[in-house]
This record gives structure tokens, C-alpha cells and sequence, in this order.
């Protein structure tokens, strides 16, 4: 029987980062998901944004973690090839009370350590974004917002952990949690793992488990955010995230370029109890519809690719709440906002802070892998199907599958044979872009299907 | 190194108006036909349509989807043109044309392009339902490739959303992968094809017609449970149960490239303005069948792709053409386009000397008013009815008689 020196429950982008950089350690590590793949909850439905940070509260945890998270990030997507464009971000104020508070928001930015932020006159706002609906009054400018893949960091992060190492339990729902004086008892519904360490990254879920250890500190409120993701031929309408001023009510609709060539509307934000319910809604398109034409009307002259909901884990604590519990051996990383995804990589600093303050030894492994080369999935950089050198070595990158994404036969083969293989087609369409154009499988949807079928006959 | 395919004439599509056209260039006139295709093999839409009713009116034969396919490949090889398939054309700003393929990229050069890479029907995300995200939700485009190219199979119970003539098509490959087709939902008040057809439809697969009613929601987590439907004139909502839900028509061509190339859209069709010789706004380059007409019939198609041939031909012999400026003929609701959208008495009439038209609402006895400048050029009832979900044809001399130094001509009913 093993027992890991750690395991961690929840596969979304804040535990794989927690796996990849204590897999590097001289540790032995689990992780442990319900879901068959990683970042398969929360963590592939977001608003994909870089945030440097710059309207986070000062002081608090979150602001510390995203500005950092945000560098490290950064250099880990130039190391692995984790689409990211420093695309920088325009607030527009409408109102003359938002145009009023452009100037303390950018006094935040400066107490948040970002000190870039420029106002801008509404000229100069329409200059930055010509194609914004009448009416804006003025902005302010964040030149180092980015945009980036939602998806690929949760892959290369769990990637480079397996490589080291870590133990993957995927499909495994936690049904329950045994605190013994050594070691913990996971129990899941494919066994026991026993663990000496216990870290909790379960998301929307987290509230739940945390109970399980005995505490009631917190509760998740899914707040569901729905998308409008528009055709690639909107692309030249937009090549910057356009922010709303934020307000009491959360940060608001935005529209932002996708790192595919898309262009993104949301999202809305509605407090829910059902943490399951990713369904959109009538409610939410008439919103996003009423919100879309004022901010960019001839959005609406291009068709709808895909729409998509997410669920934010929304907790009544105004800051990320990450806690080690030295006598049960357990941390909690939860209240993990939309900006997790920027912030992942610095929680994960966070929490081999917080075990080593507690007595766990972090010492180095001895060898550890290089972090891996992703694959290339991103609309402004080279893509398999345009290398010339790629498709004479290896005819399948010039086989194209997927048409309106330009998604090769061999790309699809690698999604299904990569260390952290996909399992259907939501992973392939994560790890490729597959089905996710604007013909929405009506091409290719049987023929990645056929892929799929194949590579589970082999694996058998 | 990027090499190069040259050709006097690049089709680009190899479905039935680009496997006519190729075959009608390559087997009458002297030029290089190159035919570009991007799946595995060419014959379009009629590959995976595997029931009858292909070939009537360009072959004078009543044969199935796969193979009418095949014949049109035979045809377009046997007269010589050079068909590549597994090769898609992955950038063309109306110069550069670069395509991929196994064998690696490739620069195009070509004096006539023909654009003819056809239509797609919207998929459910771009209609605006909402729902959840389960498996099972497909568009027949997808239902066939399933069932007919990669023998799989679908769900047991569907629910088909569209009442065209491709519903039927979808309703047909339902019952053969063993699904039973338990709605046919249409927001109109009758479903919109043929009227034989469709009461042969009826009595042989005695699907529930629910007319008059939209879909609000998809249901169901993993799968499809179910689909939620109002009744549009009452508000009054149910939920169909089904494991299967096939999105079928509502039809947007795939005119990617032709806007990559800055070609001039019809605001109708949302395809490429062509004039009656399929020539679009930039010189020498053609379009042709659906892509221009989303949809029509694959043998109106084809013998689309056949006229746009000839004008092809007479381009490269360097045969001079009207200099003339056309113009615009504009469809008023109740149609939604009409095509060709460019008209000069001086110019040939179009393929089959119709004009193709969509209308968005039934017109049983349907009178064709054309009007220019305010005037009434025609008055013209036909003898066919005007039905949503199918094109309506109206004869091309219904705009003789245009002052071709007036203004646009607009059509209505």
C-alpha cells in the first residue's frame, strides 16, 4: 500500500500547479479528481485573462498572489508554449460616475504595485478601440492585461507533474475524509488513498471538503458566468480586452479577443445554488445580447460560434482563503476567484510556503523533467498545419481534420497519446481546438470521434 | 519548401457545382483544371446523403448521394482535370493562395479561380439556444458523416429541429442507424418541403410534426434528455424527451475565403454578389452553387457549376465581355435573398435562366412584383407555391424591361 506524502484533491488549474511544484520536490504526490481530465470544472470556462492585478483590494492575499502569479505565469507560457498575448486592456467609463472613478482605480493599480495604467479622453478611447459603440466618455488604460489559453495551463501543469512523478487519480469522486494520527484516509469511489498530507483545491466543491476536516468557515456560492464567443471573422473588429469600470456588482461584461481568433462577450453573473448548473440561459443571451450592442454593434453582424457558462466559486470572504492546519496535516486553498488562473502558479508558491513553515522538508528532487513543450493551439503563432518542416517529417501535421480550426490528424493522435491523454471529445477539443469552429463538428465532429474510438481499441 | 500547384483554372471545392464545373472545363476547352478539396474524398454534401433522389435534372437519373459522388468524381477525372484531395486552402488574401496538405504547403497559381465550397447549416450555438452542453446535439451535416462515412451510431430517440427538405434527408439516416425520429419541430406552420415528399415522409416515418413551435432549451447533463419547445403564437412550453436533437437547415455559406480575399458579400445569401456569368467583384475569380444559393438541390448545384464553366472558358480565351456596369436586384420581405443579385440586359441570363430566390414565409399562390425606380417593371403570378426551407425560382425575364442606367431592381411578393 502506498501513502503519498501529499495529495491533492481538485485537477482545475490551483491544484495541478500545487501537484507540478511539489512533484519537483523530494515528495511523493497524488492527484485526485472526480472529473476523467484536468481542469475539466470551473477552470475551462473562464474569462481567460492574464490580470496584472492592477484593481485587485490592496493588501490582501489575492493582489500579493495574482501580481505575482501573473510573472511567473507569464514566463512558465514562454517555456511550454501556453498561448499568451499581451493584447493590454482599455476600461471604459459610460456614466459620469464611472468616468469619476477612473482616477482612484488607478491609484489602486499603483498601491496594487502596477503602475502603467494611463487615463484616457474619449477620443483617445476610440482611437485604442474604434470598433466601441457610441457613448464612452473616457477609460483607462492597462497596457500589460493579456490574454491566454484557459486551457493549456491546467495540461502542462499536471503534464510536467506526472512526468515527475505524481500519481493522476482521475475519476475518483471523494466520498469521504479519515484523519488518523499518522496518515489520512481519502476514500473515493475507486478506493482508498492514503496520504500523510491532505490539500484541499477542490473548487467549488472546497466548502464541502473543508467540513469534512471539521471546520465551517466558509461557503461556495457558484456564481455562473455565461459567454458569447463570436466567428473568427469578427477578429478585426478588436485586438484589445475592452474592460467595464468595475462596481459593487463584480467586474462586469467585457469583450476581449480570444488567443484563437475569436471574439469573446461576458460574462453575466448569477448567484445559483446548483453547482452543477453550466447550463447558458434565455436570461443570460438577452443580456449578453442588450450588453453586446452597446458596447460593439457590428459584433452581431457575425455569427455566434459557441456560448458557454462557468461557474466561479464564489465565497462570502472578500480574499483568498488558504490555510494550513499543521495537527490534521491539511491546507485549504479555497475562495480561488476568476483570477485563480492567473494567480495559480503563485498560490502554488504560497502553499510550499505554508508546509514548510509547518515542518514539511521541500528539498529538491534529484532529477526533475524539463517543463514540456505544449501543444501549439494559439491563432497568432505558428500552428502545425502552416510548418512546412513539421509536415515533411511526419505527413499527418498536413492532414487536415478540422477545418475551420486547422486541426491535423496528427495533433489529434498526439492529444490521445500525450502524458496526460484526452479521454473524449472535450479533451481533444481543449488539447487541439477540434470542433470548437464555427461549423461546430459538422465536418469533422464523426471523424474526430473515429480518432477517439480508435485510440481507446489500442490503449485496450 | 513551399512548392507550387499551377493551373489555368483552380477550383476550389470539390462537391457537385466544383466536380461539374472541372469536368465541363477540362472536357471542352484546353485549360489545367485543378480541383482543391479538403476531405478525404470529393463529392460534397452527396457522399453522405445515402438515400435517393440525387441527379434528376443534370443526369437525368434518379440515384443515391454516394453514388451520384462517385459519378461526378469519375466524370471530373475521366475528363482530365487534376483532383487533390486532403487539401485545403488555408490562406488567400485574392493573390496569395496557400493550401496544406500530407504532402506539405503549397503555393496555388491559377488565372481563373472558382470558388464553390458550398454551405453549411448553422449550428445550434449560432441559433442562439440556449441549454446545457450534453452529447447528442448535432446538425445533419454531422449525423451524416456519423452514420453513413464512419458507420457509428447515434442515440435511439431524436428530435429533428427543421422542417426543410435536408430534416426529411436527416429523418432518413436517423431511421437507418436504428433512431427513431420522435419530433420534427418547425417555428413554421407547416413544414417546408416538397408536399409530396413531405406526405411521403409522413406516412413512412410517422414522426410527431410539431409546426408553429421554436426551441427554447436542450436538456440533460451527459446526454441529451430532452429538448424544451414554445409555442410561439401561445407561450405555452413542453419538454420533448429524446437522447438525440439533429439541428437541420437554416443554411449560411461557407464564404470564409471569398472574405479573406475582400470579395463583395450578397447582404442576402451571405455569399459572394455575382453577376448571371457567376463572376464575383474581383477578375477571374468565379463562384458557384451553394455557396451562392445556400441551398439548393445538388443538381441545380452542378449545373451551376456547368454555367459558371462556360464563363470561365470564355475569360481564358480572352473573350471580351460586356463592359458594362450591372444592377443590384434586391429581394423585399418576404425574401430573405435572391441571386444572382446583379442584373444588365446587355449580360447572358444565369443557369437555367432563374432567378434563385428564399422566401421566409409560404405564399401559396405567389405574384412576383418587379419594381425599378418606384416603377412596376412586371407583374408575373407562377404556378408554384413560395415555401420557407427550399429555394423559390422565379423566371429570369421577369426583369426584362429594366433601364439599365435606373436603379436597383427589387423584387417582391
Amino acid at each position: 500500500m502506498t501513502t503519498y506524502d501529499i495529495t491533492i484533491i481538485g485537477a482545475g488549474v490551483v491544484g495541478t500547479a500545487i501537484a507540478r511544484a511539489l512533484s519537483r520536490r523530494d515528495l511523493s504526490v497524488a492527484l485526485v479528481d472526480s472529473a476523467d481530465d484536468v481542469g475539466e470544472g470551473t477552470s475551462k470556462a473562464n474569462t481567460a485573462i492574464l490580470h496584472t492585478g492592477f484593481d485587485a483590494k490592496p493588501g490582501t492575499l489575492e493582489s500579493r498572489l495574482v501580481s505575482r502569479g501573473y510573472a511567473l505565469l507569464s514566463d512558465y507560457a514562454a517555456q511550454t508554449g501556453i498561448p499568451l498575448e499581451r493584447t493590454g486592456a482599455v476600461l471604459v467609463a459610460w456614466t459620469e460616475e464611472e468616468l469619476g472613478n477612473l482616477p482612484g482605480l488607478r491609484d489602486r493599480a499603483i498601491e496594487n504595485g502596477y503602475d502603467r495604467c494611463e487615463l484616457l479622453t474619449a477620443e483617445e478611447v476610440y482611437t485604442a478601440v474604434p470598433s466601441l459603440g457610441p457613448g464612452a466618455l473616457g477609460g483607462l488604460a492597462v497596457p500589460d492585461e493579456s490574454i491566454i489559453c484557459p486551457w493549456t495551463p491546467s495540461i502542462a501543469y499536471a503534464t510536467e507533474a506526472v512526468e515527475n512523478g505524481a500519481a493522476l487519480l482521475l475519476g475518483r469522486e471523494v466520498c469521504g475524509i479519515e484523519v488518523g494520527p499518522e496518515e489520512t484516509v481519502v476514500r473515493t469511489t475507486a478506493g482508498d488513498v492514503h496520504t500523510r498530507w491532505l490539500i484541499n483545491a477542490a473548487g467549488l466543491g472546497a466548502d464541502v471538503l473543508d467540513r469534512e476536516l471539521g471546520y465551517d468557515r466558509f461557503t461556495v456560492t457558484p456564481r455562473r458566468g455565461e459567454l458569447l464567443v463570436f466567428d473568427k471573422l469578427a477578429s478585426s473588429m478588436l485586438d484589445k480586452i475592452v474592460l467595464p469600470v468595475p462596481s459593487k456588482l463584480g467586474k462586469g461584461v467585457l469583450v476581449s479577443p480570444t488567443v484563437y481568433g475569436n471574439i469573446m462577450l461576458g460574462p453575466t453573473a448569477q448567484d445559483l445554488d446548483d453547482k452543477t448548473a453550466t447550463q447558458t440561459s434565455e436570461s443570460g443571451f438577452e443580456f449578453l445580447l442588450s450588453k453586446g450592442e452597446r458596447l460593439m454593434p457590428q459584433l452581431f453582424d457575425e455569427e455566434v460560434t459557441t456560448a458557454y457558462a462557468g461557474l466561479r466559486a464564489a465565497v462570502d470572504h472578500g480574499d483568498y482563503l488558504i490555510d494550513a492546519d499543521a495537527a490534521q496535516r491539511y491546507v485549504l486553498v479555497g475562495g480561488i476567484r476568476s483570477t485563480g488562473l492567473t494567480s495559480s502558479m503563485a498560490i502554488a508558491e504560497h502553499v510550499e510556503d505554508l508546509l514548510r513553515d509547518a515542518g514539511v522538508a521541500l528539498e529538491p528532487r534529484a532529477q526533475v523533467a524539463e517543463p514540456p513543450r505544449m501543444p501549439m493551439i494559439g491563432e497568432r503563432f505558428t500552428r502545425p498545419y502552416q510548418r512546412e518542416d513539421l509536415i515533411a517529417a511526419d505527413p499527418e501535421y498536413g492532414r487536415i481534420v478540422c477545418f475551420c480550426e486547422r486541426v491535423t490528424a496528427g495533433e489529434i493522435r498526439d492529444a490521445l497519446t500525450s502524458t496526460v491523454p484526452a479521454v473524449d471529445r472535450g479533451g481533444v477539443s481543449r488539447r487541439t481546438r477540434a470542433t470548437n469552429g464555427r461549423c461546430q463538428a459538422f465536418y469533422c465532429g464523426a471523424a474526430v470521434d473515429s480518432c477517439i474510438a480508435a485510440a481507446r481499441e489500442e490503449s485496450r | 519548401m513551399t512548392t507550387t500547384i499551377s493551373a489555368d483554372v483552380a477550383i476550389i471545392g470539390g462537391g457537385p457545382a466544383g466536380l461539374t464545373a472541372a469536368a465541363d472545363l477540362a472536357s471542352r476547352t484546353r485549360a489545367r483544371v485543378v480541383v482543391l478539396e479538403r476531405e478525404q474524398e470529393a463529392g460534397g454534401i452527396p457522399r453522405h446523403s445515402d438515400h435517393l433522389g440525387y441527379g434528376i435534372r443534370d443526369k437525368r437519373r434518379f440515384t443515391t448521394g454516394p453514388r451520384y459522388a462517385r459519378r461526378l468524381v469519375d466524370e471530373a477525372l475521366a475528363a482530365g482535370a487534376d483532383l487533390r484531395t486532403e487539401t485545403m486552402v488555408t490562406s488567400w488574401d485574392g493573390t496569395d493562395m496557400l493550401v496544406t496538405s500530407p504532402e506539405g504547403r503549397a503555393r496555388v497559381e491559377a488565372t481563373a479561380i472558382v470558388l464553390a465550397t458550398g454551405a453549411r447549416e448553422r449550428p445550434r450555438p449560432a441559433r442562439m439556444i440556449p441549454g446545457s452542453r450534453p452529447a447528442g446535439v448535432l446538425t445533419t451535416g454531422e449525423l451524416q458523416n456519423t452514420v453513413h462515412l464512419h458507420h457509428r451510431t447515434v442515440g435511439s430517440r431524436a428530435v429533428v429541429v427543421g422542417g426543410e427538405l435536408v430534416s426529411w434527408s436527416a429523418v432518413m439516416t436517423l431511421k437507418e442507424a436504428g433512431c427513431r425520429t420522435e419530433a420534427l419541430v418547425t417555428s413554421h406552420a407547416a413544414p417546408e418541403s416538397y408536399a409530396v415528399f413531405n406526405l411521403g415522409g409522413r406516412v413512412m416515418f410517422r414522426p410527431r410534426l410539431v409546426t408553429g413551435h421554436r426551441v427554447v432549451q436542450v436538456l440533460g447533463r451527459r446526454r441529451v434528455e430532452g429538448v424544451e419547445v414554445e409555442d410561439i403564437a401561445t407561450g405555452r412550453r413542453e419538454v420533448l424527451p429524446c437522447d438525440t436533437v439533429v439541428f437541420t437547415g437554416d443554411w449560411i455559406p461557407d464564404h470564409e475565403l471569398a472574405r479573406s480575399a475582400g470579395i463583395a458579400l450578397d447582404r442576402g445569401t451571405r455569399g459572394p454578389l455575382v453577376d448571371p456569368l457567376g463572376r464575383t467583384g474581383r477578375e477571374g475569380v468565379f463562384a458557384a452553387g451553394n455557396l451562392v444559393h445556400p441551398v439548393d438541390t445538388a443538381d441545380v448545384a452542378a449545373l451551376g457549376g456547368q454555367h459558371v464553366a462556360r464563363s470561365v472558358a470564355r475569360f481564358l480565351d480572352g473573350e471580351p465581355m460586356p463592359h458594362v456596369a450591372p444592377l443590384r436586384v434586391v429581394g423585399d420581405a418576404p425574401f430573405a435573398w435572391v441571386t444572382p443579385g446583379l442584373f444588365h440586359p446587355r449580360l447572358p441570363a444565369p443557369a437555367r435562366s432563374r432567378l434563385e430566390t428564399w422566401v421566409t414565409e409560404f405564399v401559396r399562390v405567389p405574384r412576383v412584383t418587379v419594381r425599378q425606380d418606384g416603377r412596376v417593371l412586371t407583374r408575373r403570378a407562377l404556378p408554384w407555391p413560395a415555401s420557407p426551407g427550399r429555394v423559390f425560382r422565379v423566371p429570369w425575364n421577369v426583369l426584362d424591361g429594366a433601364d439599365p442606367n435606373g436603379g436597383p431592381i427589387h423584387l417582391s411578393l
